[in-house]
């Protein structure tokens, strides 16, 4: 199990991603950073920490140790989940003042990642982004 | 003379000429929405090229000619179902909003506590949530029609669910989410037998098979313009002139009213008093160019190609192993509707896109009947009459590739 945001950063990602150039290559890829993806325990799939996607869930855990924030996140779709690894690859380790200032769009966006993170329905990966952030504000 | 052709059909729709992801675009998605043929398009731009007027002013020749278009849409569509006027045809929106016309205009009327409302419990959403919030304000019930396994009514318990009590049957004429043909005509007897009123959601079947409400005696039916190759935000509402007579109107403004007086306001005749503000002109027009394109080709042959399309479909999933199909009613409209053993719907749904290949996801706004077979969703591939039997083919290479991948 990889720990996403230390042992593999968003810097890494761009990297391995921008040298694929076809897309079965990169989404054998994406899914292999899903598998990578520690599963949530049961005890933190909870209502509570579910994001809700109109077709796949997403579950959002997230704390704080010595004012930098990690994350935990899980779904039920294999390329959801690695998309999830992608974020928290961005995310994790970070201080609530960094996490703010990071733009994801960006981000996703030099990874020819940018439908999956503008579909506003489809997959809640949106909707984990703005709860990540929300959280973020609330812990600044 | 009406032939078929399905290359000569394709032609016509030029959306279906593009390539998506660097394929050539299969569109598969057509329970969604269906593409629009040439004929459709140019009818809306020229519309509002030449005749852009608001409609029953006067006055001016252009309204004159808008007003005369729209009307004359009307009747086309009243001719096209076989309803005996067109004054029973009344413009929506879409299925969602003439099914919640009915639940609060006639519902709100007719509905009293103890009361009871069948929708089968392979319904849409939009008929389900519009009876739940009519049954609500006026203490009465909303109750499922048990669906069998293979997704199709159970008959015998939709027999003993009828009582003096259930006041609306409202069911799908096909099922979006499995593609199952109900047999409405026996519903529609049934039901009135116990005094109650029925209401058909066509939103599915209308694209697939000529329509005669006057013959199925369906006291409303419901469906979009955009399933039948026409625009979206444009939809019909046929009711029985007896019932609509009776309804209150559903939403108050011009056009609806005869006089209006801060003493009193009366309303217009049908269909115009369920029509509240300027209606969507260009839309009518799209429909009726609609209509006449559906009409302009052999619905029969239509029908048999794309049940050759779904057997063909069917046979190779089952040759491929690993997908196994939901909702296998022997009555179908060509929906495939599957789930993988491998993965989730939306993963293969993801590959798919990659290769070219438009499918839904999901639980297709039917979530109690996923819940009922208690998986998340499925895959549906849907096909319509210009799809090609090279497009079942790429979809069965693209669904070939997703299990390699995902597997
Ligand atoms: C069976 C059924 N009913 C109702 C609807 C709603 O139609 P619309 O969104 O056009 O109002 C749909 C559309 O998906 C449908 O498939």
């Amino acid at each position: 199990m990889t720990e996403f945001g230390v042992d593999v950063s968003a810097e890494d990602i761009i990297d391995t991603l921008g040298f694929f150039d076809d897309w079965e290559d990169r989404y054998k890829y994406i899914i292999d950073l899903g598998k990578e993806l520690p599963a949530l325990p049961e005890s933190a799939r909870t209502e509570q920490n579910l994001v809700r996607g109109c077709q796949s869930q997403v579950w959002l855990d997230s704390s704080l140790k010595q004012g930098k924030m990690y994350f935990g996140a899980d779904s039920d779709a294999f390329i959801v989940k690695g998309l999830l690894a992608i974020v928290l690859a961005a995310y994790n380790g970070k201080t609530p003042t960094e996490v703010n200032a990071f733009d994801i769009d960006a981000y996703f966006n030099d990874l020819s990642l940018l439908s999956h993170l503008s579909s506003t329905r489809g997959n809640g990966l949106k909707s984990m982004v703005e709860r990540i952030q929300a959280e973020a504000t609330e812990a600044l | 003379m009406n032939h078929f052709d399905v290359g000569e059909l394709r032609s016509q729709f030029p959306i279906l000429q593009q390539r998506v992801n660097g394929q050539p675009l299969v569109y598969l998605d057509n329970a969604a929405t269906t593409q629009k043929p040439d004929s459709v398009i140019d009818a809306i731009a020229n519309y509002y090229r030449n005749d852009n007027a608001n409609v029953h002013r006067g006055a001016h020749a252009l309204s004159d000619r808008a007003t005369e278009v729209f009307e004359s849409a009307r009747q086309k569509v009243a001719e096209f179902i076989s309803a005996s006027s067109k004054d029973e045809v009344l413009w929506t929106r879409g299925t969602t909003e003439s099914i919640n016309l009915v639940a609060s205009s006639w519902g709100g009327q007719n509905l009293s506590a103890g009361d009871r409302i069948l929708v089968s419990a392979m319904e849409h959403h939009a008929n389900i949530v519009p009876w739940q919030m009519v049954a609500e304000k006026h203490g009465a019930r909303v109750e499922p029609i048990p669906v069998d396994a293979d997704g199709s009514i159970n008959m015998a318990a939709f027999v003993s669910l009828l009582d003096e009590r259930v006041k609306m049957v409202a069911v799908g004429h096909v099922s979006n989410a499995l593609g199952s043909i109900n047999p409405v005509s026996e519903i529609i007897s049934l039901a009135h037998g116990v005094g109650a009123r029925v209401l058909i959601d066509a939103a599915q079947s209308i694209a697939h098979w000529p329509v005669n409400v006057a013959e199925l005696n369906c006291d409303f039916y419901a469906f979009s313009a955009h399933k039948m190759f026409g625009p979206t935000g444009m939809g019909v509402l046929y009711g029985k002139r007896e019932c609509l007579e009776s309804m209150p109107p559903y939403q108050g403004g011009g056009e609806m009213i005869e006089t209006v007086s801060f003493a009193g306001t009366t309303f217009n005749k049908l269909p115009y008093k369920f029509e509240a503000g300027t209606p969507n002109i260009a839309g009518a027009v799209g429909l009726a160019a609609a209509v006449e394109f559906l009409q302009g080709i052999d619905r029969t042959a239509a029908d048999q190609h794309e049940t050759q399309l779904l057997a063909r479909a069917e046979q190779e999933l089952d040759a491929l192993g690993g997908y196994q199909i939901v909702g296998k009613a022997s009555q179908r409209v060509a929906v495939l509707s599957f789930i993988g053993d491998f993965a989730h719907p939306q993963d293969i749904g993801m590959i798919l896109d990659k290769q070219g290949v438009a499918v839904r996801t999901g639980n297709h706004c039917a979530q109690p009947i996923m819940d009922q077979f208690g998986i998340p969703g499925t895959v549906r591939a849907s096909f319509s009459l210009y799809n090609t039997v090279e497009d079942v083919d790429r979809l069965i290479a693209g669904l070939a590739k997703a299990k390699m991948f995902l597997a």
